[in-house]
C-alpha cells in the first residue's frame, strides 16, 4: 500500500515543531511506515533535530528553528519521505512479545459488559476474542509509557464514552476505537474501563524505566479476581506477573 | 551546603529546565512553568541556566540555612524576608548559617522561585532533576525536607534584575499549529478579537482560559487519531473552550488545537493568575524566529543588565559593618 494523497502530510506546530503524518485513519501500514520513518530519523541523527516522537500515524521533528531554518529542516523531510516506500517498511527490530495477566469484568472491568454489546459480542465471547488477539505496541504516549495496543477487528471500533468516568487506577485495561490502553497512573478517562492489570509501564526506579517499545506485541491472559490479588502479593508483583520474550 | 525545609506551600516543587528525549515514551519535557525566571536566577548568581531551583506556585515556604549561601529569587513576586528583614525580590542575596528565609505568597503572578549558589542538587532522574507530577515522578516538597546546593564557585550577591512584565497577561503571539487549518478563517479572526482571561483551574499540565461569546469550534477534525501535542498548544476541548498546555502536558492527545504559542511568551500564560487577562495574535514562522531568543542568548543579555541592589545609607542599620569596597566586584561583568 502506497501514500495516499495528501499523505505524508507535513504540518508545522508552532515555532519548532514539524508534524509528519502518514494517515488520517490507523492501518497496520500507515503505523509501520511511522515507525519505520522516525526511527530513521533517530539513527540519522540530523544536526538541529533536537527530539523525535510518534503517535499512532505521525511523527513529530522537535526543532531548533535558528539551527535549522525551516525550510531547511521540510526540504531534508521531504528528499527522506521520497527516499522510499515507508509503506512497505518492516518492523523495528529487537521487539519483544509480553503475555501480561488481566482480570476482565466484574469490578475490575465494570465496562466490559458495555463494551462487548457495543461489539455486539457476549462478555465471554468479547475476552475470548481479547485473549485470541496478538496486539502491537503502535505508540507510546499521553503518559510515562502508557503504550496504545492495537489493533482489534472493525465490529470494536466503538467511539469514546460521551462523559470522562471522573477515575480509573494505574493499571487499568480501557477500549476504545479498535485499541486498548494500559494506564501508567490513575486518571479519568473517556475509554471504556474493561479489565484490571498489575502491569507497570513506567518503573522510575530501573535504569530503563520504560517497559514498552513500539512495535513490541501484547497478549492479555485473562485471569479471575483473585489471581490478579495473588500477583499484587507475590514475588511476581514488580512485572505485574507479566512474561517478556524476544522475537527473534 | 544546604536548606533545611521549616514550612512549604501545597505546590513547591524542584525545576530545571525539563527533561529532553523522553516525549518518545510519553513522558513530556516539563520543567520550569517559567522558563524566564529560571535563566533569571542563573544570571543574577552567574551560573549555568540548567541548574535546579525551588518553583512555588501561589505560597513559598520557611527554610533555614545549613551554611552561608547565596540565593536569588525571580518569578512572580512574592513577599520574602530575612530572620524578619524584607528581602527585594529580583535579585540575589547573601545567607548565613543559621539564618531563616521565609517566603509568603505571591503578589501578582503564579511561580515564584529560589535558587541557590550551586543549584540544587537533588538526584537527577533521566538527565533532570525536575519534579513531574502529572507523570509521577518526585513530588511536592515536604516539611523537614532537606534541599541540597550544589558547589558554588561564589559570586557577588546583592545584585537585581529589573522586574520583568510578564504577570499581568497581555498580547501572547501564536503560531500555526497541527490543527488550525481546521479552523474556519473567520473563526480564527475572532479568535484573534476574543479578550480572554484565565480561570482558577490550571497547574503545571495546562490552564484554562474563559470568555464571553460562542465556542471555537473546528471543522469535522482530519484526523480523529491522537497526534503528538506540545507545550504552548492552545487545544479546544469538547465544548470549544480553550486550554492552553504547560510543561507537564500529555504528549498525545486528539482534541483540535487552534495553534502554537511561541515559546517566549509561554511564561506570560502560565504566570498568569485567575482573572487576568489575554489576547492572541497569529504571527508568521519568520516573524516567531526573529522573535524567539534561545536560552543562552536570553541569559547572556540578562547578564548584561544586572546592576547592584541600590540601598539608602538610612536604611542600613549597621552600615559601618559593611565592607564597603570590595562588596560589589567589578571584573565580573561579561
Amino acid at each position: 500500500m502506497a501514500a495516499q494523497p495528501p499523505y505524508p502530510l507535513l504540518r508545522e506546530v508552532g515555532l519548532s515543531g514539524l508534524l509528519v503524518t502518514f494517515s488520517d485513519s490507523l492501518t497496520d501500514a500507515a503505523n509501520r511506515a511511522n515507525l519505520a520513518f522516525r526511527a530513521a530519523i533517530e539513527a540519522e541523527g540530523i544536526a538541529g533535530v533536537v527530539e523525535t516522537s510518534s503517535a499512532l500515524a505521525s511523527t513529530l521533528l522537535s526543532y531548533d528553528p535558528i539551527r535549522l531554518p525551516l525550510a531547511e529542516l521540510r526540504a531534508v523531510v521531504t528528499e527522506r519521505l521520497a527516499s522510499r516506500d515507508w509503506f512497505a517498511a518492516a518492523l523495528p527490530q529487537g521487539r519483544r512479545f509480553w503475555r501480561i495477566p488481566v482480570a476482565f469484568g466484574g469490578e475490575h472491568g465494570p465496562q466490559l459488559a458495555e463494551a462487548a454489546a457495543l461489539a455486539g459480542l457476549t462478555e465471554g465471547k468479547a475476552v475470548a476474542e481479547i485473549a485470541a488477539t496478538r496486539l502491537r505496541v503502535m505508540a507510546l504516549g499521553f503518559a510515562p509509557g502508557l503504550p496504545y495496543l492495537g489493533t482489534m477487528p472493525d465490529h470494536w471500533n466503538m467511539p469514546r464514552q460521551d462523559g470522562l468516568t471522573a477515575q480509573v487506577p494505574a493499571g487499568s485495561v480501557v477500549t476504545a476505537i479498535r485499541q486498548f490502553n494500559i494506564f501508567t497512573n490513575a486518571t479519568p478517562t473517556g475509554w471504556r474501563l474493561i479489565g484490571q492489570s498489575a502491569f507497570r509501564n513506567f518503573r522510575p526506579e530501573l535504569a530503563d524505566p520504560f517497559a514498552f517499545r513500539p512495535g513490541d506485541e501484547v497478549s492479555f491472559v485473562p485471569i479471575g479476581a483473585g489471581e490478579l490479588a495473588d500477583i499484587r502479593a507475590g514475588d511476581r508483583a514488580a512485572a505485574g506477573g507479566a512474561l517478556c520474550e524476544a522475537i527473534p | 551546603m544546604s536548606l533545611v525545609v521549616e514550612r512549604i506551600g501545597p505546590a513547591v516543587t524542584v525545576q530545571d529546565l525539563g527533561r529532553i528525549g523522553q516525549m518518545a515514551f510519553g513522558l513530556s519535557r516539563g520543567g520550569a512553568a517559567d522558563r524566564h525566571a529560571l535563566i533569571e536566577g542563573a544570571a543574577l548568581l552567574g551560573q549555568e541556566p540548567g541548574l535546579a531551583a525551588l518553583e512555588m506556585a501561589g505560597f513559598g515556604g520557611e527554610f533555614r540555612a545549613l551554611a552561608d549561601m547565596r540565593i536569588a529569587l525571580t518569578g512572580a513576586p512574592m513577599a520574602a524576608r530575612l530572620d524578619g528583614d524584607p528581602l527585594v525580590w529580583n535579585a540575589s542575596h547573601q545567607l548565613r548559617a543559621g539564618q531563616r528565609l521565609a517566603i509568603g505568597a505571591v503578589t501578582e503572578g503564579t511561580y515564584g522561585y529560589l535558587h541557590l549558589g550551586g543549584g540544587i542538587a537533588t538526584p537527577a532522574f533521566l538527565g533532570s532533576r525536575s519534579a513531574h507530577l502529572a507523570g509521577g515522578i518526585g513530588g511536592p516538597v515536604q516539611v523537614g525536607e532537606i534541599l541540597p546546593a550544589g558547589t558554588d564557585p561564589g559570586g557577588p550577591v546583592g545584585m537585581r534584575l529589573p522586574a520583568p512584565d510578564r504577570f499581568q497577561g497581555g498580547a501572547i503571539r501564536i503560531l500555526p499549529g497541527v490543527h488550525t487549518e481546521l479552523f474556519p478563517a473567520e473563526t480564527r479572526r475572532r479568535f484573534e478579537a476574543t479578550p480572554f482571561r484565565r480561570t482558577p483551574r490550571g497547574n503545571r499540565q495546562g490552564a484554562e482560559l474563559a470568555f464571553e461569546g460562542e465556542p471555537f469550534s473546528g471543522r469535522a477534525q482530519l484526523s480523529v487519531l491522537s497526534e503528538p501535542m506540545v507545550p504552548g498548544d492552545i487545544q479546544m476541548t469538547g465544548k470549544g473552550m480553550p486550554f492552553v498546555l504547560l510543561p507537564e502536558c500529555q504528549t498525545t492527545g486528539g482534541y483540535p488545537r487552534i495553534g502554537t504559542i511561541l515559546p517566549d511568551d509561554l511564561p506570560l500564560v502560565a504566570q498568569a493568575g485567575p482573572g487576568v487577562g489575554l489576547r492572541f495574535r497569529f504571527i508568521s514562522h519568520d516573524e516567531g524566529r526573529a522573535a524567539h531568543k534561545p536560552d543562552a542568548a536570553r541569559h547572556a543579555a540578562l547578564r548584561r543588565e544586572i546592576r547592584p541592589l541600590i540601598r539608602h545609607p538610612a536604611d542600613i542599620p549597621d552600615l559601618l559593618s559593611y565592607q564597603l569596597v570590595s562588596g560589589v566586584v567589578t571584573g565580573w561583568e561579561e
